[in-house]
């Protein structure tokens, strides 16, 4: 198992100016998100239409699913479905493969990071170029995206200049944001020019239409899509709404709730391939029906991916999205990521304060605090939880079901506080006490005050 | 109108002065106070880190203690949170179900059942106020930055009530101070830079106390504090609100 969250989170807190910077920058993304939905007075109503809306879908996932593929086919759209991961990655590679292609681009997908794919395609000796601009900045440098719509987050312009430099041959220490994005501009243009095949994600797919909406600020999608002779939009079972109709409910939430944005400087509707090029759309289950299944965790298949979670979590801006060890970082993360490894990720529903703020954010209503909490009850029963912390809540559990045993260990606690403070202020055995003060041990309770004063 | 106070363990064992503030508010209110001797715990700290099931002999002992009254009142949203949302027994599952729904965060009932509109009460100094999360979000005490909802604060409307007192808000109106219960242990890192955000968002308004609704915030804040050699003071609302001349 890889490090645990609250072991990755103290790395990245360690350096406290960056955590700042980092929390204040999706602070203020937070922030644009308020203004943006403050306007909007009917928000709440459109919040539960959307919640509604999914809600009424995955209630009837197979059906849409099947219309849908029905429609999308009839449009001349090629229909794979994968189970699992593997799966997405063998079909895309397959596609591949048939063609001879070699030039691939690919627009942001969070499903694809999720599946793996640019490592699969790169171990078939395939290199992807990933061309949203934070997703090519992390590629370069080898990293996964830290946030699932801003994928580089957590790096600072000069990161930025210091990997061009090494890798677009940009001058060194030249920080300059319009010179930079202009060198990925150019750079990215000659990748859409010789692109062959072109692989997007889906951010909506209309069962009624068979046809699917991509949404961008950069365009990269389009770029791809519209350049090269095929075009692979990946899916979740999860993307589908029922009628074109139902689609303005999540235009008008998905990039105020992102950015703050009115609405994604692109939202491309394909509906089928144009004449001479190949359409494909890869529906992929991977643990979704799974996720469907669990009563209590069903409605987490509601995301629409905006990350407004991860943009007010205090937890995901003070330890970084490296700090999930998953694709999908931030609290929607923590209550999908257990449903695909729960013993790998374990720790994920225990990084948080339950707060509740994700909850309020989310524009389909997720109750994502109250599935984190329901998560640590699923994991503890599996026995996923450390034995330590285990024996302690066990030993803690019968000391406050017994009154006459909670007094006296209350008292003594109280008295050892008092007389041996001491046997408390070992850093390494309390972790309160490595940044903070013990509370003052009083040497009565409020129990034994009124025992003295009230009771008559 | 009897009412039993609920009186969290740590705040029964470490800070005794804000459950007698408490009492005596209460009292001035014109309630008949009862303090079952028997209780202990509301079961939370073990049921948010995952062993809800281990909660269950606080849940008895909690139902034991708490049937005979009119309300319950406590001066802690989370604990009371966690009560109305979790609360059970088997054996007495209708004494439950009372508690359940019968069961009020101090500020609260001061405001929804006895409909405190003046307080006699004197504070003269600056105060900044912190929502504690549960409270604010699961008891909704009040209006939530996230949402697009009319604004209200019941705290906030009983510190008004309050001579002498300033009032002052952090930028972050309702950011959590990173306790989260086990949290501030299990994710000692991220926990302390939190309740840290939290006091430097408050410094930078020159109060003299952080005044919240729920103690365990608090006592995470005043360690950070009393750490760094501050002179701001913690005080929770019951205090503030019977402090008189």
């Amino acid at each position: 198992m890889s490090k645990s969250h609250a072991a990755l989170a103290a790395e990245f807190t360690a350096d406290e100016n960056r955590t700042d910077w980092h929390d204040e920058t999706l602070w203020w993304v937070r922030q644009k998100r308020d203004k943006a939905v403050q306007q909007i007075p009917e928000w709440e109503i459109l919040r539960q239409w959307a919640s509604a809306i999914k809600e009424h879908t995955l209630s009837k996932l197979d059906e849409y699913l099947a219309i849908f593929e029905r429609e999308a086919i009839s449009n001349g759209i090629k229909v794979h479905w994968a189970n699992d991961a593997t799966a997405h990655n063998e079909i895309i590679l397959k596609i591949i493969k048939e063609h001879s292609i070699s030039k691939i681009v690919k627009s942001k997908s969070m499903l694809t990071e999720e599946c793996h794919l640019n490592e699969y395609l790169h171990q078939s000796g395939i290199e992807v170029i990933d061309t949203d601009l934070g997703e090519r900045i992390v590629q370069f440098r080898g990293e996964p995206p830290s946030h699932i719509v801003l994928p580089a987050i957590h790096l600072k312009k000069e990161d930025v200049s210091e990997t061009f430099h090494e890798h677009l041959g940009t001058e060194k220490g030249n920080n300059d944001p319009q010179y930079l994005t202009e060198s990925a501009r150019t750079h990215l243009r000659e990748k859409f020019i010789q692109s062959e095949l072109a692989i997007t994600g889906v951010n909506f797919a209309i069962a009624e239409t068979g046809g699917f909406v991509v949404c961008t600020n950069e365009g990269n999608a389009d770029m791809g899509a519209h350049a090269a002779k095929i075009h692979i939009a990946c899916m979740g079972i999860e993307k589908i709404i029922p009628k074109a109709e139902h689609l303005g409910v999540f235009t008008r939430m998905l990039a105020r709730s992102a950015t703050g944005q009115a609405i994604t400087t692109y939202t491309s509707h394909f509906h089928r391939p144009r004449p001479g090029q190949e359409m494909h759309i890869v529906i992929v289950n991977n643990g979704r029906s799974r996720q469907l299944g669990r009563e209590d965790f069903r409605n987490s298949l509601k995301c629409i991916r905006c990350a407004a979670c991860f943009n007010t979590c205090p937890v995901y801006r003070r330890s970084g999205g490296h700090s999930y060890h998953t694709a999908v970082a931030g609290p929607i993360g923590s209550i999908l990521n257990p449903n695909l490894d729960m013993k790998a990720n374990a720790d994920l529903p225990f990084a948080s304060t339950l707060c509740g703020s994700c909850t309020n954010v989310c524009p389909v209503k997720i109750n994502i605090h109250e599935q984190l909490w329901k998560w640590r009850q699923v994991i503890a029963e599996e026995g996923l939880v450390a034995p330590s912390k285990k024996m302690s809540m066990q030993v803690l559990g019968y000391i406050l079901s017994k009154p006459s045993l909670y007094r006296l260990i209350g008292k003594t606690g109280r008295w050892v506080l008092r007389h041996m403070p001491l046997l408390v202020k070992f850093k390494s055995l309390n972790p309160w006490y490595k940044q903070r003060e013990m509370p003052e041990a009083p040497s009565e309770s409020f129990r034994d005050w009124y025992k003295k004063n009230r009771r008559s | 109108m009897k009412v039993g106070l609920f009186i969290p363990c740590y705040i029964d064992q470490f800070y005794p002065m804000v459950a007698i503030a408490t009492m005596q508010l209460l009292e001035k209110m014109g309630c008949e106070i009862v303090f079952p001797l028997e209780q202990t715990c509301c079961g939370q700290p073990m049921a948010n880190s995952g062993f809800n099931t281990l909660s269950k002999g606080c849940d008895r002992n909690f139902v034991a203690n708490f049937s005979d009254v009119d309300f319950i009142v406590a001066p802690s949203g989370s604990c009371v949170l966690h009560v109305k949302e979790h609360l059970a027994d088997a054996q007495n599952p209708e004494a439950a179900e009372f508690i359940r729904t019968h069961i009020f965060e101090l500020t609260e009932f001061l405001t929804d059942v006895l409909k405190v509109e003046k307080l006699d009460a004197h504070f003269p100094f600056s105060v900044g106020w912190h929502n504690s999360c549960h409270g604010q979000r699961g008891l909704h005490l009040s209006s939530m930055s996230e949402l697009v909802a009319p604004h209200f604060s019941k705290p906030i409307s009983l510190l008004n009530m309050v001579n002498g007192l300033q009032l002052h808000l952090p930028s972050r109106i309702d950011e959590c101070c990173g306790f989260g219960g086990t949290f501030c242990v299990f994710e000692e890192a991220v926990s302390v830079k939190m309740g840290k955000d939290r006091i430097k968002d408050h410094e930078e308004n020159e109060v003299e106390v952080i005044a919240g609704g729920d103690v365990s915030c608090l006592m995470h804040l005043e360690g950070i504090l009393k750490r760094k050699g501050s002179k701001v003071r913690v005080m929770h609302i019951a205090e503030i609100l019977n402090s008189q001349k």
